[in-house]
């Protein structure tokens, strides 16, 4: 016979739990005890144990659900067993509708709210797919702010939402008033992005020692060359490149002639690896976090293919369609706040990586030639270093490249 | 690898398929001595005689009734129209017969036959020699519709229609007959009925577009792409029967999509598509079904009038990006 | 060939587009050829009634009576019909074919049914029981039933048989013609020896299909007859209230084929006037034959008939031409009245044995629907 496994009860203030990860595939035998997921709290990440034996029969939860308190998580039992009855009776919102025999312990701690997004918001303009996404992850239209046509809620939204689930632990009813003075706050969930932000970068922090070098690249010429090549890309109808494909291709050539900058320390093999190739990763900011695509052998590729790639990467970055291989495994990695206004900053050298580049934007300075002062474009370049591997000369030596490049960007072609 | 022109694909198509099958003629105005108005079937009567490649008065009502009457007799004509405009005074014969009588006589007679010739838009010509004829011929069962983009396409389908048993409306366009493409050169080369062409892979927006109309798309897809999004263009080759499989797969992975139609906008072949997304995959959309075509009005002569009255690539463009939110 | 000079032979031979044989030149030197007052100095042939007589038709005995039982028939047939059409078995349109019985039998004598063939207009239960189609599959045709010469699919105006040649039954005036010429057409085309007899009426002649295609025969020389079934009223419009020439056999000139008016009334005039015509086409000489008759029920059930006249009526029933064949067996010995009765009540007995199994056929399946559209199997229908 099927046994339904529900959401259990993990804390004593938890009213729901989101299904972080499986750990089990569909069809799979279980014993009492085996791990089968991983549940969010409102307090920690816990492992939900199956209590019988069987056959994992289906998984009903999908990673990222929110389930109250007695919602089916997934059924086990002999392989064959007919689920229909039992999905039946814990249809619509997770939660098993009422049994004739339900103890009276059990009936207790399910909660009675239904998930608010039941019935569609009225007046609130969603798309389908909108609505749909939202039904899925239990979010309640009428509290969401709409980036489309006529303030229309989309699918970037639901996406943006569900990065936040900032409503999900709204309990409807409980609280209906607040007082005006109360000193209130938003419990924002800590997203699976947010805490692997903070696990890497605080490791990246506390385990590598970051020294920091500052230039100053005169960008006269790097401003010429980009305009040129925009006019014979719009000729060739490739790529217009932007300032930053020029620096991702200029801190390739400058890692070639730098293989100590292009590398990592790994204590726990015990080694110092320098790598052959050269993937250049690039922060994107999205909404809730950063990701950084990586652009593959960005020594090779000409400027356009970077530029297109680029792009691409971030545009599907933007719309959270990046796959995982696309933004993992890089060897460098830049940041740039340039288009903030940002003049220099210092960045946090995304682990294992040796170096991050964190690039400032490009100034109207004047500048001194031959006693005479003149209109002239600077941008800061600061570059982070983890030095267990890389020291002050060689990271000021591949700044130094850098900067040539920059500066004489004709050089590139050598 | 061969590279046609899309009128000399056309040709290939028809000579071959005349080659393999004596049943198979071709009946039209100007086929054979003036070697056809837009030079599609040069030469042709010069291979298979007067016999086979029949010059018609101007009787589209007639020769089209001919045409039916020999393929229920066990013949398998194709059956040219100078342009689709001028098959409107034969559209009893299509609609009635072609389309109807295998249903009316319970399966007793099968209609191997083709129709072909230019559709749509073709220039300055004003309101009565612009007409897109898909979605009327399409909302009519028992006729099968195809509408090409390409050389190779042409060929592949055409041959596929004459080897099909039921009546085919082949649509061709005048401004694409000088139009080169590669044409496979396999042997006997044909190409599925009822089977869409993805044209280009893209998730961010889905555009469909046939005949002119997928260039248009196409062009569309090049600005988006410049401004980070890749559209997904399918042409969708057959209108009747529709590869409804394809646009919903599509439409599920980009959760939008923009349909470029030459036709005239009510009750066009964008209309039904339109429908039949809302119908099929409703929760998959994030913006509304949007569509360019042309004005609702008939085609004006003059230049500046027609240029507005035909859907552009830059309608198309627009419009995506009105779907996508980025306006 | 009638009415045609060595001029414009010559002309038609170089304009002729099709590879194909060559016609012969008709001879038909027993026809009378009368001068006409609009015809362009062109002649047509006349075959009045009581001009011929079975015998120079070398028609046996046997042979006529079987022509009366073709004839009765169809008279019985339709009777019932209106009378389950009364009783609501029947739906859509009914019309009825009676008073013109001596064209579709006299026409069949002169084909070789189910190697020639014939397409007609929605007035089809007449050539079709007389191409040999069984009454069952018509009655139960008309029930809408699955046994039905159409599967039920089409109904009183869309009567089918591939297997007697009989193209149809068909819904739309003058959009047929068009396709008795493809189907000659197709018959020289695979050179088979085979002969298109297409029936239309008065009211299809001011169609521009008739015209389109009356020039497509003449002009690729196919084995076409295109006859006309004149049986004066055009729905209820009388030919010379719609024909600027009422003489319809006289479109033939402005086609440059041979054209005939025969009476309709006569089975043996037809008969033989069908002999000959069907003779030319069979070497490519496509003709336009009048036959004059007379409808005797309305146009269709629903007609009311104020158009014309009861006495008109009256003396147009007078030369029905079942009763006209029946007076000619008798006057000349070929049957007794006892023998004609037997036939009237063998007849009746098998129309009234169709109408039980047009009753015992099932309704189409549901399923059906989607079915014959096409050739293909699983054409993805819109639901």
């Amino acid at each position: 016979m099927a046994i339904a496994v529900e959401m259990p009860k993990m804390t004593d203030t938890m009213e729901e739990g989101v299904l972080v990860q499986w750990m089990v595939e569909e069809g799979s035998v279980i014993a009492a005890g085996d791990v089968i997921a991983q549940v969010e709290t409102d307090k920690a990440t816990m492992d939900v144990e199956a209590y019988d034996d069987g056959v994992l029969l289906k998984r009903v939860a999908v990673e990222g659900d929110a389930l109250p308190i007695g919602g089916l998580i997934a059924v086990l039992g002999k392989a064959g067993d007919d689920i229909a009855e039992l999905l039946a009776r814990y249809a619509g919102n997770g939660a098993p509708a009422a049994v004739g025999h339900a103890d009276t312990e059990h009936a207790e701690t399910v909660p009675s709210a239904a998930p608010a997004s039941e019935t569609p918001s009225s007046g609130v303009k969603a798309s389908p797919l909108a609505r749909r996404m939202a039904a899925e992850h239990g979010l309640d239209l009428g509290v969401l702010a709409g980036s489309g046509t006529e303030g229309r809620i989309v699918k970037r939204d639901i996406e943006a939402a569900i990065a936040s689930t900032s409503q999900t632990l709204k309990a409807p009813d409980a609280t209906p008033r607040q007082m005006a003075s109360a000193r209130s706050f938003e419990a924002v969930r800590i997203t699976q992005m947010r805490k692997t932000i903070a696990r890497r970068l605080s490791q990246s922090k506390f385990s590598a020692p970051h020294f920091y070098l500052t230039v100053d690249v005169a960008m006269e010429r790097a401003v010429i060359a980009r305009r040129q090549l925009n006019t014979e890309a719009e000729a060739w109808g490739t790529h217009r490149i932007s300032y930053n494909d020029l620096i991702t291709k200029a801190a390739a050539a400058a890692l070639r002639r730098h293989p100590q900058v292009n590398a990592s320390y790994l204590d726990a093999e015990g080694e110092i690896r320098l790598y052959s190739y050269i993937d250049i990763g690039i922060a994107v900011a999205i909404g809730e976090g950063l990701v950084t695509p990586v652009v593959r052998d960005a020594d090779i590729k000409s400027l356009s293919e970077i530029a297109e790639e680029t792009a691409a990467m971030a545009a599907r970055a933007r719309a959270r369609s990046l796959q995982p291989e696309e933004f993992a495994g890089s060897t460098f990695t830049t940041s740039n706040l340039g288009m903030f206004g940002i003049e220099a900053f210092t960045a946090i050298i995304n682990p294992p990586n040796a170096c991050i580049l964190a690039i400032g934007a490009i100034r109207d300075v004047p500048v001194v030639n031959d006693g005479a002062v003149t209109p002239g474009k600077r941008m800061k370049l600061s570059l982070s270093c983890d030095h267990r591997v890389v020291d002050g000369a060689t990271g000021a030596e591949f700044l130094s490249t850098l900067q040539g490049y920059l500066e004489e960007p004709l050089t590139l072609l050598l | 690898m061969a590279t046609l022109q899309l009128r000399e694909a056309v040709r290939a198509a028809m000579i071959e398929e005349m080659e393999r099958d004596e049943d198979v003629f071709l009946m039209g105005e100007e086929v054979a001595e003036y070697h056809g108005a837009y030079k599609v079937s040069e030469g042709m009567q010069e291979m298979f005689g007067p016999g086979r490649v029949i010059d018609t008065p101007i009787s589209e009502n007639g020769f089209a009734g001919l045409g039916i009457g020999a393929a229920m007799n066990g013949l398998r004509p194709i059956i040219e129209f100078m342009t689709w405009n001028f098959a409107f005074v034969a559209m009893d014969q299509l609609v009635n017969n072609a389309a109807k009588i295998r249903y009316m006589s319970g399966g007793q007679y099968s209609f191997p036959i083709v129709f072909r010739g230019p559709n749509g838009a073709a220039g300055q010509l004003a309101a009565t020699h612009n007409s897109s004829v898909e979605s009327i011929y399409s909302s009519f069962p028992g006729l099968k519709v195809i509408s090409i983009s390409n050389p190779d396409d042409a060929k592949g389908l055409l041959k596929s229609a004459i080897r099909d048993n039921d009546p085919v409306l082949f649509l061709e366009s005048e401004f694409m007959y000088g139009m080169k493409g590669e044409v496979s050169d396999a042997e006997d080369y044909t190409i599925p009925i009822g089977k869409a062409r993805i044209a280009r892979e893209g998730d961010a927006v889905t555009i469909i577009g046939h005949n002119k109309s997928y260039w248009r798309a196409m062009e569309a897809a090049e600005q988006l792409a410049a401004d980070g999004y890749e559209a997904e263009v399918i042409d969708p080759r057959t209108i009747r029967p529709f590869d409804w499989d394809a646009v919903v797969a599509s439409v599920r992975k980009t959760n939008r999509c923009v349909i470029v139609d030459e036709s005239n906008p009510f009750a066009s072949v964008s209309s039904e598509i339109a429908y039949q997304i809302q119908a099929r995959c409703f929760d998959d959309l994030d913006a509304p079904v949007k569509r360019v075509t042309s004005k609702d009005v008939p085609a004006p002569y003059a230049k500046n009038l027609m240029e507005f009255y035909l859907p552009s690539a830059e309608d198309t463009y627009r419009t995506c990006r009105e779907v996508l939110y980025l306006d | 060939m009638a009415g045609e000079t060595e001029a414009t032979k010559e002309k038609r031979a170089t304009k002729a587009v099709n590879n194909l044989p060559k016609h012969a030149e008709s001879t038909n030197g027993h026809m009378r050829r009368v001068p006409t007052q609009k015809g362009f100095g062109a002649s047509f042939d006349v075959y009045e009634a009581d001009a011929v007589t079975h015998e120079e038709l070398d028609l046996s005995t046997e042979d006529v009576l079987v022509m009366y039982r073709n004839m009765l028939l169809q008279r019985r047939f339709e009777e019932r019909s209106a009378q389950m059409y009364g009783k609501q078995k029947i739906g859509g349109f009914l019309h009825l074919y009676i008073g013109q019985e001596a064209i579709s039998t006299g026409t069949v004598d002169a084909i070789t049914v189910g190697h020639d063939s014939v397409i007609t207009a929605y007035r089809d239960h007449g050539i079709a029981l007389a191409a040999g189609m069984s009454p069952d599959a018509c009655m139960a045709e008309l029930f809408g039933k699955v046994g039905g010469c159409s599967k039920g699919k089409g109904g009183s105006m869309h009567f089918f048989s591939n297997e007697h040649r009989v193209f149809g039954g068909h819904g739309i005036v003058g959009a047929h013609i068009p396709l008795a010429v493809g189907i000659a057409f197709a018959h020289k085309y695979k050179k088979d020896d085979g002969v298109c007899v297409g029936f239309f009426g008065d009211g299809a002649v001011w169609q521009g299909s008739f015209h389109e295609a009356a020039n497509l025969a003449s002009l690729y020389e196919v084995p076409v007859v295109l006859v006309i079934e004149n049986n004066q009223y055009a729905m209820g419009t009388a030919v010379d209230r719609a024909a600027a020439e009422p003489d319809l056999y006289k479109q033939a000139a402005g086609y440059a084929m041979p054209g005939a008016l025969v009476n309709g009334m006569d089975v043996f005039s037809v008969c033989k006037a069908m002999r000959n015509h069907v003779a030319m086409a069979r070497r490519f000489q496509p003709s336009i034959v009048e036959i004059r008759t007379y409808r005797y029920r309305g146009h269709s059930m629903s007609d009311p008939g104020k158009y014309r006249t009861r006495e008109e009526l009256d003396a147009e029933k007078s030369r029905d031409p079942i009763l006209r064949l029946k007076s000619y067996i008798l006057d000349h010995g070929i049957g007794t009245n006892d023998a004609l009765d037997a036939i009237d009540q063998s007849v009746k007995e098998e129309v009234m044995a169709s109408v039980t199994f047009a009753e015992n056929s099932p309704l189409p399946p549901l399923e059906a629907i989607y079915e014959d559209v096409y050739s293909e199997e699983g054409f993805p229908f819109l639901t």
